[in-house]
């Protein structure tokens, strides 16, 4: 709910006059993109800010969401190779201030079975069908309608991932979204259509110099048709000064299923939303998490699982690990729709507190509309249990190292549910790296 | 060799005294059981050798080779050489087996001295078949889900891999069925030897028809009021506690 005394909307340095620079710099683009962009920023500048009041702010730092003072058309990239993780991808794409930087050529037998793996340039002009019906087409309702509209007004250029009927990859597609000089605002967009019976891992990267001020306002856009298999991963590891907004959203189909796991390092305040739509019978939507939250880190996340036909499924595990004066935030629903009867949902938040500072929210919540169903939801905050502690120390292993160790282990219980060992490898020493600090 | 001497050591929990003086010496080589009945003391006992934080020692001195542990923390009690084989061992979700083992050993080690990794699992899995311990336990997180039988066999792997010069054994045999208390027998056997010593908790005489011990002592009331060979386990057997109650805690 808006404020009703909010009087003028804020735009911060987002004004028509920067939003009519950025759309220049787009001008050779189909008209109904530009119009799309136009309605777009009509949509944000016309959206209040956030209010402490609002039923999908509670527990954030509105203060902390402010949008002046920003460079809001970031300058060209500079040349220095972004930091990313050993992954060995099938293929790749990099950006850096919305810009394309760097690519690896799709394996030729990839690109004749039709995959696509581009950027909104070009598949502006030879994608557009796909585009226009996938890019935010789903419906923003998890409070940051305000940003969805400022990411489609501002998006610079993004991945575009196409995965033909029936054509399974082996390994993944990696997409970095890198952000360079300070105060820059960046709007990375992945868009993945996987198509019937099809099979693909995306990874979205996330990286800044650290200490630069960043505003971030992402999104993806993720659609696995009949039968497909789609497993997507999220790092965010932006700089400790960004202001960072990503908003999901997930479209599942007939008997799809799709795994995605979003890791959350960076920020000072980093908020997620994300949706899980499951339009048909046997979707299989597994949404997880993991965060480790440090110093006066802000995580902010807000989940919607809409089970809109029978015989569906959804499986929400959110992990955070709260060290110093940390704050998390975990606010989700699972809805279920009058005809999706046979649904199971189930939706768990488990914070792991390690200091006394620290403070995690949970707010699970349920909206059935069907009788025959089964959802379940749960939160529990908790400290590292004394016992196991010394069990660790009684084997020689120091208190530091100990309690490290038991941390992981908390992670691991998301990390194993990778198929990708590989994978899980180098999300595993992501996190370790973080840890250390 | 080696020597781990306690000697008229008290222990509290909170207010309340368990251990009321209690002296025992065991030298490396040696199979030392305790025995007595529960409440008397014999866990509080070996929690507050390793330095469990709820259990305050209010007297007497645990001396390794001659060094006191007290003022050690219990990761340095560890790394000095002694070793608690849990009753109830914790689980730890999300750390594997082999990765813990390593980590315990990894700590042995000096900083940046990094464990041979193959040689490690080459040693682990020789332990977990003398063990008779399916290799996809290594994978497994420590104790989650195990079965009590499970959790005991893990205990002792972790010692046979570890090789403490002092085992604090806390009711190995309870919760296990036979054919399971055989096994993990059979693998503290092959443990003995010169450089271990061993301290049997335990409150009946069976395990001893396994593991025979060199000497037998009887706690009751936070106090060890008779010490013999193994005979005594057996003369304990066929009197029952009872007998102590009457006949030796006020001898």
């Amino acid at each position: 709910m808006a404020s009703p005394t909010l009087t003028s909307p804020a735009l911060g340095s987002f004004t028509a006059e920067t939003f009519e620079r950025a759309l220049g710099a787009q001008a050779g683009a189909p008209a109904w993109w530009l119009e799309r962009k136009r309605a777009a920023y009509e949509r944000f500048a016309a959206l209040p800010m956030p209010q402490r009041t609002d039923e999908s702010w509670r527990f954030s730092s509105i203060a902390g969401v402010n949008l002046d003072s920003l460079e809001p058309l970031a300058p060209a990239a500079p040349t220095a190779r972004p930091h990313v993780p050993d992954f060995a991808p099938l293929t790749s794409l990099s950006f850096v201030n919305n810009r394309l930087h760097g690519r690896t050529a799709l394996p030729p037998e990839l690109a004749a079975k039709g995959v696509v793996v581009t950027t909104f340039s070009e598949a502006l002009t030879r994608h557009g069908d796909l585009l226009k019906a996938h890019f935010m087409a789903q419906p923003q309702r998890l409070g940051s309608e305000k940003f969805a509209a400022l990411h489609a007004a501002f998006v610079g250029d993004g991945a575009f991932i196409y995965i033909p009927r029936g054509v399974e990859l082996d390994g993944p597609i990696l997409v970095v979204h890198a952000a360079s000089g300070a105060g820059a605002s960046v709007f990375p967009h992945t868009l993945v259509v996987a198509e019937e019976n099809s099979k693909v891992t995306v990874i979205d990267f996330f990286t800044s110099p650290a200490n630069e001020p960043l505003f971030a306002c992402g999104a993806n856009d993720l659609y696995a048709g009949h039968g497909s298999k789609l497993t997507y991963a999220a790092v965010q590891n932006w700089s400790r000064k960004a202001l960072s907004f990503q908003l999901n959203s997930t479209v599942v189909r007939r008997d799809a299923r799709v795994q995605s796991l979003n890791i959350h390092l960076g920020g000072r305040q980093a908020r997620h939303e994300s949706l899980s739509q499951l339009q048909a019978p046997g979707a299989f939507s597994e949404m997880l998490a993991l965060t480790v939250a440090s110093d006066s880190q802000e995580f902010d996340q807000r989940t919607l699982q809409v089970h809109q036909a029978p015989n569906t499924k959804s499986d929400l595990l959110y992990k955070n690990a709260l060290l110093e004066t940390a704050k998390t935030i975990f606010s989700g629903l699972i809805i279920v729709d009058p005809d999706a009867q046979k649904t199971d949902a189930y939706q768990s938040n488990r914070n792991l507190v390690l200091s006394d500072g620290a403070e995690a929210n949970s707010l699970p919540g349920l909206e059935i509309q069907a009788n025959d169903v089964r959802c379940t939801h749960g939160a529990t905050t908790s400290r590292v249990d004394p016992e196991q502690m010394f069990y660790l120390q009684a084997r020689g292993i120091t208190p530091v190292y100990a309690r490290e160790l038991l941390v992981f282990g908390f992670f691991e219980e998301v990390l194993n549910r990778l198929e990708s060992e590989e994978l899980h490898a180098a999300l595993r020493t992501l996190l370790k790296s973080k840890l250390k600090l | 060799m080696s020597s781990l001497e306690i000697t008229n050591l008290h222990v509290s929990i909170g207010e309340k005294e368990i251990v009321k003086g209690l002296s025992l010496t065991v030298n490396s080589g040696e199979v030392h059981a305790l025995m007595g009945p529960n409440g008397t003391g014999k866990s509080t006992l070996s929690k507050a050798i390793i330095g469990h934080p709820d259990y305050t020692i209010t007297g007497g001195d645990v001396r390794l080779d001659g060094k006191s542990v007290l003022q050690m923390e219990p990761d340095e009690r560890a790394r000095a050489g002694l070793f608690l084989a849990f009753q109830y061992p914790s689980e730890i979700p999300g750390v594997t087996i082999a990765n813990f083992i390593r980590a315990a050993l990894q700590a042995r080690h000096a900083e940046g001295e990094e464990l041979d990794a193959s040689a490690y699992y080459k040693r682990l899995y020789q332990k977990m078949d003398m063990l008779k311990i399916d290799r996809k336990f290594t994978s497994r997180a420590v104790n989650a889900g195990f079965s009590g039988g499970e959790k005991k066999r893990c205990e002792i792997l972790q010692m046979a891999m570890i090789e403490p010069k002092f085992a604090l054994m806390d009711e190995t045999d309870s919760g296990l069925d036979i054919d399971a208390l055989k096994i993990v027998s059979e693998g503290v056997n092959q443990l003995r030897g010169p450089g271990l010593g061993v301290l049997m908790i335990t409150h009946y005489q069976r395990l001893l028809n396994y593991i025979v011990p060199d000497h037998v002592h009887v706690m009751w009331d936070g106090r060890i009021v008779r010490s013999g060979d193994k005979s005594l386990a057996v003369e304990l057997e066929a009197k029952g506690y009872t007998w102590v109650k009457k006949e030796l805690a006020h001898a």
